[in-house]
């Protein structure tokens, strides 16, 4: 679409749209939040992007093609379900380890593993549909 | 709003059926919807609704402060949705491909009968070797 | 506890992800399928050994304790029909090599199949009612796909009529679900088991039984539900249309085996009896449909309605035999049928078309083709000593024996017209004249050797093989089927399994 403020706004706007997505998929650690409405907005800007400049300029923003980022959410939730089972336990029971640098403590688990997959699927999904869409 | 809940979900499922027993393709579609939607209101009504704490559990305490909701009903129909919503995007892509292929959204002319089904599957081993088919 | 239950869906879901990752590599996406099919025959069959020998075997998913979290439970019904997806899993992605062309292959051909795998496993296995729900919708979003794949005219026309009915019946099916959570609040089946004989409203839980029988009636194609089918199943190309016809519609018999015999058992007089009018008319309608039509994919369509009603009606009966006998029809009925409608489209191959009439000179030319064709019709019309004949002997028997005259002749009848419609196909596109347009490969192109079809000669020959190999040996695969039907009529067991001891 051809239209300056949509363009400028685009700039602008996709960098705090990620941003965004990115905040609301760590805060759905402890709280409402996660992968799943992160990955919708994640998807919402590259939506975005494509809308104002095209597929072509958005497949390369996105540097990843979208159904490899499926491939890969799919991949990192089927990881995070076999990690416990090599601790022998079953199929996606929840693993936790906590590292400590000093006075601040990380917290890594499966449960963040999954959620990062279901953050790749969505959005890997929602572009491939628009992308889909776009250039019937 | 026990008894307004499940009133709402009927007269938006009896819609959904009037739609979807409409012609044109999109009538159809939006049918699904509605009639998705009210599933998922029965789902959320035949889960009691109850004015209670939420079902968090605040910082430094192990359990949610009772009486809390119940959240399962709420999970479910946000499962049933992303699911919805899944399919409704290819429901969706598929009635566009039907229209750009076949010329016409309404139903009667979509499901015309076709010609010789074997036309549809690519014809020999031609397309194994020869690349694009 | 056993940790072994999740493969059966992990493997297909790893398979599937590979298969994305390396979708520009057709040599590499054909290699996994077929790999990845093997590997979960392999863990099918361990799980299979440790169902045999210890009964149910069931898997609390993360560690959360039934029926809080999800279960998995397979108990020997849930292993049988595993077992027969593994099987036919393998041969279909060693068909798909050459019958799938390149650009279904780019678009994603092998992960959909084995998302679709996964999905049919995933309801076979589950013993959470909403979960399966959601099986059903992984496996109804993968058979969309592959369905529409391809977007001629005509497999546009036949996945709408899909994609729309199995949509409703879908929400139907959460309906019921969420009907079940507002009588019981529950949605662990063997709970729902316990708490169902405890709601007061009895004429409700009937009620839902009835919203469940339509559901899963118009995922199994049964009378009058079953009209998508012969309108959709003949479009794609037919590995798919083989993956459909077997598996997919035995998946909605198996979830009316699965409620019809642990949840709603309350009213077997009322539901069972609808059960066993509508098994009837599926069986009779279907074979009339197969007999009326002259495309060779259309008459299978058909041929799939009619053998539900079999099976259907083995429920009805509801008694161990009768079960049993379904159980046993279903898995032979799996293995007859796509062996059909792989021979079909090697036939296609050799012709170029499906229609009959411009069909013919098969038995000529291609006498060992018409070999195995005549096993699997054979074995569908239930004749000895093939597979086919234990599963309706087992069936008449069940019926004789609680005196349902009526429908057990019926059901002899149906096996005869089955036999009328497969002559059909016989006499015009094997004994028939070679007609006057036909490739130029016919009758040249030798089915073995360089140049051959040989890639798709062997998922044939490895069915037929195993049709006779259970019509000639049928004895342990009945033993199976009984443990199955016994576990089934007797739910206390399966309840046992999933929540300990009561």
């Amino acid at each position: 679409m051809k239209s300056l403020i949509l363009h400028t706004a685009t700039r602008l706007m996709i960098g705090v749209l990620i941003l965004f997505s990115l905040f609301l998929f760590f805060r759905g650690h402890d709280e409402p939040g996660g992968g799943f409405i992160g990955g919708l907005v994640g998807a919402g800007a590259f939506t975005l992007y494509a809308i104002a400049f095209g597929t072509e300029a958005t497949r390369k923003v996105l540097r990843i093609d979208p159904i490899t980022l499926i491939a890969l959410g799919l991949l990192s939730l089927v990881v995070s379900g076999l990690i416990p089972m090599f601790l022998n336990e079953p199929f996606l029971t929840g693993k936790w380890l906590f590292i400590e640098w000093g006075a601040m403590e990380t917290k890594l688990s499966t449960p963040l593993l999954f959620d990062i997959g279901v953050y790749l699927c969505v959005v890997g999904f929602i572009v491939t549909v628009i992308f889909s869409l776009e250039e019937e | 709003m026990d008894t307004l809940l499940p009133i709402i979900a009927g007269a938006i499922f009896a819609t959904g059926i009037y739609l979807l027993l409409r012609r044109s393709l999109i009538l159809t579609i939006i049918g699904i919807i509605l009639i998705s939607n009210s599933v998922n209101l029965a789902l959320f009504s035949l889960g009691r609704i109850s004015s209670e704490n939420p079902p968090l559990i605040a910082a430094g305490s192990l359990e949610p402060m009772a009486p809390f909701a119940n959240p399962l009903p709420q999970a479910l129909i946000l499962t049933a949705i992303v699911i919805g919503f899944g399919l409704l995007a290819f429901a969706l892509a598929l009635a566009y491909r039907s229209y750009r292929e076949l010329g016409t959204v309404d139903q009667d002319e979509l499901l015309q009968d076709a010609e010789d089904t074997s036309a549809a599957i690519l014809p020999k081993n031609g397309s194994k070797e020869g690349g694009n088919a | 506890m056993n940790g072994l239950l999740v493969l059966p869906i992990a493997i297909p879901l790893i398979t599937a992800t590979l298969a994305l990752l390396f979708r520009k590599n057709s040599f590499l996406q054909r290699l996994i399928g077929v790999t990845g099919m093997a590997a979960l025959l392999v863990s099918v069959l361990f799980i299979f050994r440790d169902v045999h020998t210890d009964g149910i075997q069931v898997l609390q998913l993360g560690n959360w304790a039934a029926p809080f979290g999800i279960t998995l439970v397979a108990d020997m019904l849930a292993m049988l029909m595993l077992g027969i997806t593994a099987i036919m899993g393998v041969v279909v992605a060693i068909y798909s090599i050459y019958d799938i062309d390149r650009e279904r292959e780019r678009f994603g051909y092998y992960p959909l199949l084995n998302i679709l795998i996964m999905g049919v496993n995933g309801s076979f296995l589950t013993g959470d009612i909403f979960n399966l729900y959601v099986w059903f919708e992984v496996m109804l979003i993968a058979s969309f796909t592959l369905l529409a794949l391809g977007n001629s005219k005509n497999q546009l026309q036949g996945a709408l009529k899909y994609v729309f009915i199995n949509l409703f019946s879908s929400l139907m099916f959460l309906f019921g679900v969420a009907m079940l959570y507002g009588m019981t609040g529950s949605l662990n089946m063997a709970d729902l088991a316990l708490r169902l004989p405890e709601v007061e409203n009895t004429g409700l839980v009937t009620t839902v039984a009835m919203i469940f029988m339509v559901s899963f009636g118009i995922k199994a194609a049964v009378f009058p539900l079953f009209f998508w089918l012969p309108a959709s199943y003949h479009t794609p190309p037919v590995a798919i249309s083989a993956i459909f016809g077997g598996l997919l519609t035995k998946v909605g018999v198996y979830a009316l085996i699965r409620v019809f015999t642990l949840l709603f058992v309350n009213d077997t007089g009322y539901t069972h009896t609808i059960l066993l009018w509508v098994g009837g008319f599926t069986m009779v309608i279907g074979v009339l449909g197969a007999a009326s039509h002259m495309e060779f994919r259309k008459i299978l369509s058909f041929h799939i309605v009619s053998q539900i009603g079999y099976m259907i009606m083995g429920l009805a009966f509801n008694t161990a035999m009768g079960v049993m006998g379904a159980i046993f029809y279903v898995l032979h009925n799996i293995l007859a049928k796509s062996n059909l409608f792989l021979i079909s489209g090697i036939a296609q191959r050799l012709l170029g078309t499906f229609e009959l009439k411009k069909m013919g000179g098969l038995y000529r030319h291609y006498p060992f083709l018409a070999v195995l064709f005549l096993i699997s019709a054979f074995a569908l019309a239930g004749f000895p000593p093939l597979s086919g004949f234990w599963a309706k002997l087992s069936l008449v028997k069940a019926g004789l024996s609680i005196e349902q005259y009526v429908i057990t002749g019926v059901a002899i009848l149906v096996g005869l017209l089955t036999l009328f419609s497969m002559t059909k196909i016989w006499l015009s596109a094997f004994w028939g004249k070679v007609p006057d347009e036909v490739p130029d490969h016919f009758g040249k192109q030798p089915l073995f050797g360089a140049g051959s079809l040989y890639i798709l000669m062997i998922p044939v020959m490895i069915i037929a093989g195993l049709i006779i190999l259970i019509g000639l040996n049928a004895q342990p695969l009945l033993e199976f089927c009984m443990t199955a039907a016994e576990q089934l009529l007797n739910p206390s067991v399966y309840i046992e399994a999933v929540l300990g001891p009561q």
